[in-house]
């Protein structure tokens, strides 16, 4: 059948720089570039292209330039170019439209619509340069109060802290399992983690067992629908268990893993056969309900001797805040919610771009319920989803969040430049893929440095910010509205974010 | 759930004197000295707040809690309504069995003061309430006082004790107040006041409190919005839109609920940086780690010393990088808190000794022979 679409993008290439050497060619996994004989020249189908920008960056020759294809529609507010082309796609195929990352649509960005505080006069600005500023963090459940013996300069304390897990910054790495990412972006993630004082999350693919040993002990590792890869070494190896209940991009479904990325190493680590598909239904199916969650959650605290912290994450929906002070009720330590901007390896185009809420109004929503209740210390809030910079971080953390998940943030320090292909298998980045030609062009070294630089990058601005605002402990911020305002929203988003206007 | 509105507070900003001197061997003494020397200290306020707590005033009532209340309102009228409020609730709740005006001088040393009255009263607690502990009982009622009553504040509310405060230079509150004759007490604090933002306020004045604990404070408290959740989530109401209440009910909570010694107190307001605490030794940093892991939320972060009154202690504090000034003193039996060094010499021009206190290091002072009487540790929800 012809197809009706329009290529996305276009391919030009300078003639006059290009001297023919096929780097182009051998870059694209999606066949964009080909070399033609007769010609003695390099010619491309802009059908194929997805937009990665890998040969234009890798062209010796700076040759190359991708930009979205100009051909367009008679404009149409309704009738957007996407719409039109979804729709033409489905009724080629038939089919449900997938796409990867996050959703891309013009949601407001909260983060975008607030400002910070600063000190002035009354209180002073602390220079991070020559002050402690201090970020650490614990994230796990807090008791009400502290029993204590003191006998003279002697303190016992009788009260019994729960596990909890210590990170410098605020800032861990989301959910991203192997099968989904190649193993050397997943290795990336890891090292990183171990090197600059955070956690990486394994994602529902397992945890390979020769990283079990050195990096276990900066891995959040996950339980999911699927139950992969799970056994007792990978729950007893970790820092703490994640069971994954929901996730932003696609709020209420499940994930599939399709065979072709089922290679022998990621069957192993999954326990499943190698060129299977690995699905991950919708729910549990041993979770219907809350008292069901309560019974897993305790089932994997038996399970890890009760060491461990339990994480629960959720998809942030219309009434996630009192199902979330639930899960604290059923035993969950911490809880992650992911938001309406999470990123994907793959979801149906309808899911990713209509469902769920976004992360900021989120956060807010959930400190406040909590705190209503009173249960505010019993677990920690990791934000998951739309965090792009150190400042979305500190808004997050004055929200209410104890922490982030960084998942696209750290795709992108590795390469990533969101073509929105992982879906395919044919990341020409070597991230979201697992084709061994293309997986290895993605450096472990080189990718975990970057990963470490962001962190590091990211934490050293904090600490201006925070400095900025008269304070040096990452703690007196949480929750602390007083230093943000709302530019340019309404009436009812301030409310919910808690915050005043600017000028208020 | 129904959307709630987000609050439009305004937070004070004030930079401040305080001052405090205590007898330890707890001979009680008038008010002069110590109004001399806050008045000393004329320039670090702007007359727009003054305030004094005095302890060991009322030992014919030392037993009955000493509410002062303020009422205040555009009118009489209003002032009335608000005290006939108060006083039915009280009926309810407590036996009073003393009341009168708070004797004050010429009203036109002052800018519009409200009605101030004090009641001596005892707890009458029944049904649910029988169970618990009296303290918890007056706390509860004093908030909701303080944020039912239209135009009543419980601003003083512990046991042969009383704070007396308003919009003013300090010295000239003492006068309108009488505190140079009126009273006798072992320990007193005071309070000048240069609050940058704020329509001036009675209430608004330092010193705040909760039962016998007083906080006088210079500094402002970039940590008062986390502060403040945290001290909501055990049921204290903070209504005054000032961030030195915070300091006075998270001393409520840590000493009088949790059973604290101030020592630990001190570490959990302003707790040594990560850098020390992991330098300690295990058991230290078992302990450092425990209590900021639990009691992060109420490190006070941004400038501030306050000195912290309560029955038989005076307690100075400044935040952990020590951005206000504190100087304490000890003459004798006489032990001193101050802002500066120069008020202190003014009054006891020979000291035994002055020190500024480190960062973070509380300075206690405390009356001998005293006796603190410990109730089991109440469990919170």
């Amino acid at each position: 059948m012809k197809s009706f679409l329009f290529p996305e993008f276009q391919v030009f290439r300078d003639e006059n720089l290009c001297d023919q050497c096929r780097g182009c060619e051998r870059q694209c996994a999606f066949g964009t570039h080909r070399y033609d004989e007769t010609q003695d020249r390099m010619i491309s189908d802009d059908f194929k292209c997805a937009g990665c920008q890998r040969c234009v960056i890798f062209c010796p020759k700076g040759a190359i330039t991708i930009r979205p294809t100009p051909s367009s529609y008679r404009p149409n507010a309704n009738w957007s170019r996407e719409k039109i082309e979804d729709l033409k796609r489905q009724a080629e195929t038939g089919g449900v439209i997938l796409t990867g990352c996050g959703n891309d649509k013009p949601f407001r960005i909260y983060w975008d619509h607030i400002v910070l505080n600063a000190s002035q006069v009354t209180n002073p600005s602390i220079d991070p340069l020559r002050e402690p500023m201090e970020l650490r963090t614990f994230l796990g459940s807090k008791p009400d109060f502290i029993d204590l013996k003191v006998d003279g300069d002697h303190v016992d304390i009788d009260t019994r802290i729960g596990p909890n897990l210590m990170i410098e910054a605020p800032i861990l790495f989301s959910a991203m399992s192997y099968g989904a990412i190649s193993y050397n972006a997943f290795n990336a993630l890891a090292r990183a983690a171990c090197s600059s004082g955070t956690f990486f999350n394994t994602g529902e693919g397992g945890l390979p067992r020769e990283m079990r040993e050195e990096f276990g002990r900066c891995a959040i590792v996950q339980v999911a629908s699927g139950r992969f890869g799970i056994d007792a070494e990978y729950l007893n190896c970790a820092a703490a268990v994640e069971i994954k209940v929901g996730q932003g991009a696609k709020p209420g479904i499940g994930g599939h893993l399709p065979g072709e990325k089922v290679s022998q190493s990621v069957a192993s680590t999954r326990m499943i056969p190698a060129g299977a598909d690995a699905i991950s239904p919708a729910p549990h199916h041993d979770i219907y309900s809350i008292e069901d969650l309560s019974m897993l959650i305790h089932a994997l605290k038996e399970a890890t001797n009760y060491e461990k912290p339990i994480s629960v994450k959720i998809a942030a929906v219309h009434n996630f805040a009192a199902i979330a002070s639930g899960i604290v009720r059923a035993g969950a330590d911490i809880i992650a919610i992911d938001g309406l901007r999470g990123g994907t390896g793959a979801a149906p185009k309808a899911i990713r771009d209509n469902v769920g809420i976004p992360i900021e109004l989120a956060i807010s929503s959930l400190d406040r319920r909590l705190r209503d209740e009173g249960i505010r210390n019993r677990c920690s809030i990791i934000a998951a989803g739309g965090t792009r910079c150190s400042a979305d971080v500190i808004k997050a953390i004055a929200l209410g969040a104890d922490a982030v998940y960084i998942g696209t943030a750290a795709l992108v320090a590795m390469g990533c430049n969101l073509c929105q292909k992982c879906y395919t298998g044919k990341c020409n980045w070597g991230i979201c893929t697992q084709d061994p030609r293309l997986s290895g062009r993605l450096n472990t070294d080189i990718a975990a440095m970057r990963l470490s630089n962001l962190l590091a990058a990211w934490s050293h601005e904090i600490k201006e910010m925070l400095g900025g605002m008269g304070i040096n402990a990452l703690e007196s911020l949480r929750g602390n509205r007083d230093h943000l305002r709302g530019v340019g929203l309404y009436e009812w988003e301030l409310d919910v974010l808690g915050i005043k206007g600017a000028g208020e | 759930m129904p959307r709630r509105r987000r609050e439009l507070y305004n937070k004070e900003i004030c930079a401040c004197s305080i001052f405090g001197a205590m007898n330890r061997d707890g001979d009680r003494f008038k008010g002069q000295g110590v109004i001399e020397a806050i008045a000393n200290m004329h320039v670090r306020g702007n007359g727009l707040g003054g305030g004094f707590a005095a302890y060991g005033i009322y030992p014919h009532y030392q037993d009955y809690y000493a509410f002062h209340v303020m009422f205040t309102g555009n009118s009489w009228e209003a002032k009335r309504c608000a005290k006939q409020d108060l006083e039915a609730f009280l009926c309810e709740n407590f036996d009073v069995v003393y009341d009168e005006e708070i004797p004050h001088g010429d009203e036109t040393l002052v800018s519009d003061p409200p009605l101030v009255w004090r009641y001596f009263v005892l707890p009458s607690k029944s049904g649910e309430d029988a169970n618990r502990t009296e303290e918890d009982y007056v706390v509860e009622k004093v908030m909701w006082v303080n944020t039912r009553i239209e135009n009543a504040y419980v601003f003083s509310s512990g046991k042969n004790m009383g704070a007396f405060k308003g919009v003013g230079y300090p010295e000239e509150i003492a006068e309108y107040f009488m505190l140079d004759r009126e009273y006798d007490a072992y320990m007193w604090t005071a309070h000048g006041r240069f609050p940058t933002n704020t329509q001036a306020w009675w209430g608004g004045a330092h010193p705040f409190g909760l039962l016998d604990i007083t906080v006088v404070h210079n500094g402002e408290i970039s940590s008062y919005g986390t502060n403040r959740w945290y001290l909501e989530m055990y049921g204290y109401a903070c209504t005054l839109q000032t961030d030195t209440e915070v300091i006075a009910y998270a001393a409520d909570l840590l000493m009088r609920r949790q059973h604290l010694p101030i020592s630990l107190v001190a570490k959990i307001l302003a707790p040594p940086i990560w850098n020390s605490i992991d330098r300690m030794n295990e058991s230290e940093k078992k302990l450092l780690t425990t209590l900021r892991m639990v009691y992060g939320p109420l490190l006070m972060n941004g400038p501030f010393a306050v000195i912290i009154g309560e029955t038989g202690r005076m307690i100075g504090l400044t935040d952990r990088i020590r951005l206000r000034p504190l100087t304490a003193a000890t003459r004798g039996e006489m032990f001193y808190l101050s802002s500066e060094e120069a008020p202190i010499r003014l009054i006891s021009p020979e000291l035994d000794s002055v020190w500024t206190p480190n960062g973070g290091e509380p300075v206690v002072g405390e009356l001998k022979n005293i006796r603190m009487v410990k109730d089991e540790v109440i469990p919170l929800s």
